[in-house]
């Protein structure tokens, strides 16, 4: 066997390492990423949506959907490769064990970051799921939404245990969220046009991944697909392939002492 | 031939000097232990052969491969035993030795085999399905070990086995790894407990600051350092002074500790006991204990 496929292996081996342990507690772990967007759908789509005016012909609740999807995988990545990897790599002392075994410190990175993304791809799946329930669905190519959901969960996965690997505590974590994550979740064209916002804002926006997944799922879930997505596709694909790499660095320097 | 040979070997950890380039050789089939008190460089140590940890200096070879070259293959072929009870929370009992026997890569029905094995030689096939977290401390232990048997090591490196064990526990541990001694498992072990090394071990390195003070067999080592017998003598304050005095006329080698005077006979011709009054004498055999003590002295390390 060459090095190469060893290593695809091991990082395979530490994916089902936490599909075994997901499997055990699904039954409780699936359900908030089910039950939120129904609520946010509720809450936004009916309540709020009754006072607002129609966002280019869309109903509220048909303008948000899509990017509830989006949402969804970005919380799911994120909570898995950044609480759940830590409490993994410093309480449990999993990666410990593990690298005691033939998995180097590099299957362990990308099992973790191979995982985050399943998660995100479960999560937004579900939104999808519920989405179509709710007759929110106008175009087949939808199903195209859920080979993004992984691209979208690495990109996030990625970006999480870069985090990680420099966190100094679990506390850490909260800095992360508010004043990163959350920001995304407001201001990445899921509630309102990003159109709305200062120039200024838009252009910070541009250079944050939840927009480019928001404005992927939108248009596959309208059906409306335009060349100019294909800058959306590249950006994530550069932005995961960058924080891919960076997240290994980061974890071996703190994994490898 | 030695199955593990280490030159030079070195760990620092910025200006810390962790393992001060040590050498060392050890044989196939023999249980090899590295005792030490906190701090002297036993994990460090360990964690260098078995790839866990990159060298700072130095060399160590496992099987003939160098660590640094082939760390894939050692680690597969070596089952450890850390000094943390890193089980997996998450997983029951038997999952936890089916999980790890994936990273090795080996097929399920043999793992299957192979669990089931390990648990009934360290009892532990009735708790296959309980959480790790419901186990004792000694289960705990026999899982780790268990755990680090999956893979049919040709070499076992166990880090403190027994510390924080209760003593029917701890010999339960000893008898396992002397069973596994006898199968041709090769053991290398730390411990600060010099009951568990002259207990188990072949051979013996003392380390202390990160160098070996000194290597071989525990009787060697016990006759080159203390002799065959101590006397521990618990003098009354007012005669004291006398009897100090009275050993070195008779140029016997003492160690004076706070109100103790230990006497160390080279031969078995048995110490002559000094004149005076004494709340306490004990006429003993030299353990190693005593050369722990004598050569890593008696100041508190944490
Ligand atoms: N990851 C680390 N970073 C910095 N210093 C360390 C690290 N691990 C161990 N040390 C230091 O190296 C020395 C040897 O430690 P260790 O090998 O754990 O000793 P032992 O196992 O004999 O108690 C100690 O002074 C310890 O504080
Ligand atoms: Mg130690």
């Amino acid at each position: 066997m060459t090095s190469q496929s060893l290593l695809s292996l091991s990082a395979w081996r530490v994916w089902q390492r936490n599909w075994d342990v997901f499997m055990r507690l699904w039954r409780v772990e699936l359900w908030p990423g089910f039950l939120e967007p129904v609520i946010i759908l509720l809450a936004m789509g009916f309540g709020l949506g009754a006072f607002v005016q129609p966002i280019s012909g869309q109903s509220y609740l048909q303008f948000i959907a899509p990017g509830l999807v989006a949402s969804s995988a970005m919380f799911s990545a994120s909570f898995e490769c950044t609480y759940g990897s830590y409490i993994r790599m410093s309480f449990q002392k999993t990666y410990d064990a593990i690298l005691a075994t033939p998995v180097m410190v590099e299957d362990v990175v990308t099992g973790e970051v191979l995982w985050g993304a399943t998660r995100a791809l479960f999560s937004g799946g579900v939104v999808l799921v519920v989405i179509t329930a709710f007759g929110l669905v106008q175009s087949p190519a939808a199903l195209l939404v859920l080979a993004l959901l992984f691209l979208q969960g690495l990109a996030f996965s990625s970006l999480s245990l870069f985090f990680t690997g420099l966190a100094p505590s679990i506390y850490t974590f909260n800095y992360y969220f508010t004043l990163f994550i959350t920001p995304l979740f407001f201001f990445s064209g899921i509630f309102f046009p990003l159109e709305q916002l200062p120039a200024v804002f838009q252009t910070i926006s541009w250079f944050t991944p939840l927009t480019h997944a928001v404005n992927l799922y939108r248009a596959l879930v309208l059906g409306q697909v335009f060349w100019d997505l294909a800058w959306d596709l590249a950006w994530l694909l550069m932005f995961t392939g960058i924080f891919v790499v960076l997240c290994q660095v980061v974890m071996r320097r703190r994994l490898i002492v | 031939m030695s199955i593990i040979r280490a030159r030079g070997l070195t760990k620092r950890f910025g200006d810390l000097v962790a393992v001060a380039g040590i050498d060392f050789d050890i044989q196939e089939g023999e249980c090899f232990g590295f005792l030490g008190p906190n701090g002297a460089g036993k994990t460090s140590t360990i964690r260098m052969i078995y790839g866990a940890s990159p060298v700072t200096a130095g060399e160590v070879w496992v099987n003939g491969k160098d660590v640094r070259r082939c760390p894939r293959e050692i680690k597969a072929a070596v089952g450890v035993v850390p000094q943390e009870n890193n089980l997996d929370p998450d997983l029951s009992v038997i999952q936890n030795l089916l999980v790890y026997a994936r990273y090795f890569s080996i097929p399920g029905a043999i793992a299957r085999d192979r669990a089931r094995e390990v648990l009934e030689l360290l009892q532990l096939w009735d708790r296959r399905d309980s959480h790790t977290e419901s186990l004792s401390s000694g289960m705990k232990r026999r899982l780790v070990i268990a755990r680090g048997l999956i893979n049919q090591p040709k070499v076992l490196i166990l880090d403190e086995p027994t510390t924080g064990l209760d003593p029917q526990a701890r010999h339960m541990v000893w008898q396992k790894l002397r069973q596994l001694k006898a199968q041709g498992v090769t053991l290398i072990l730390t411990t600060h407990y010099m009951e568990e090394a002259s207990h188990l071990c072949d051979r013996l390195a003392i380390l202390d600051k990160g160098s070996v003070l000194v290597t071989g067999t525990p009787s060697e080592v016990i006759s080159q350092y203390v002799g065959e017998e101590v006397l521990e003598l618990a003098p009354r304050p007012e005669g004291r002074e006398a009897i100090v005095s009275w050993l070195e006329q008779h140029g016997l080698e003492t160690e004076l500790v706070e109100d103790m005077i230990y006497v160390f006979g080279r031969d078995s011709s048995g110490l002559p006991q000094p004149p005076g009054v004494f709340d306490k004498v004990v006429r003993r055999r030299a353990t190693l204990e005593d050369v722990f003590l004598r050569l890593t002295g008696r100041a508190l390390r944490e």
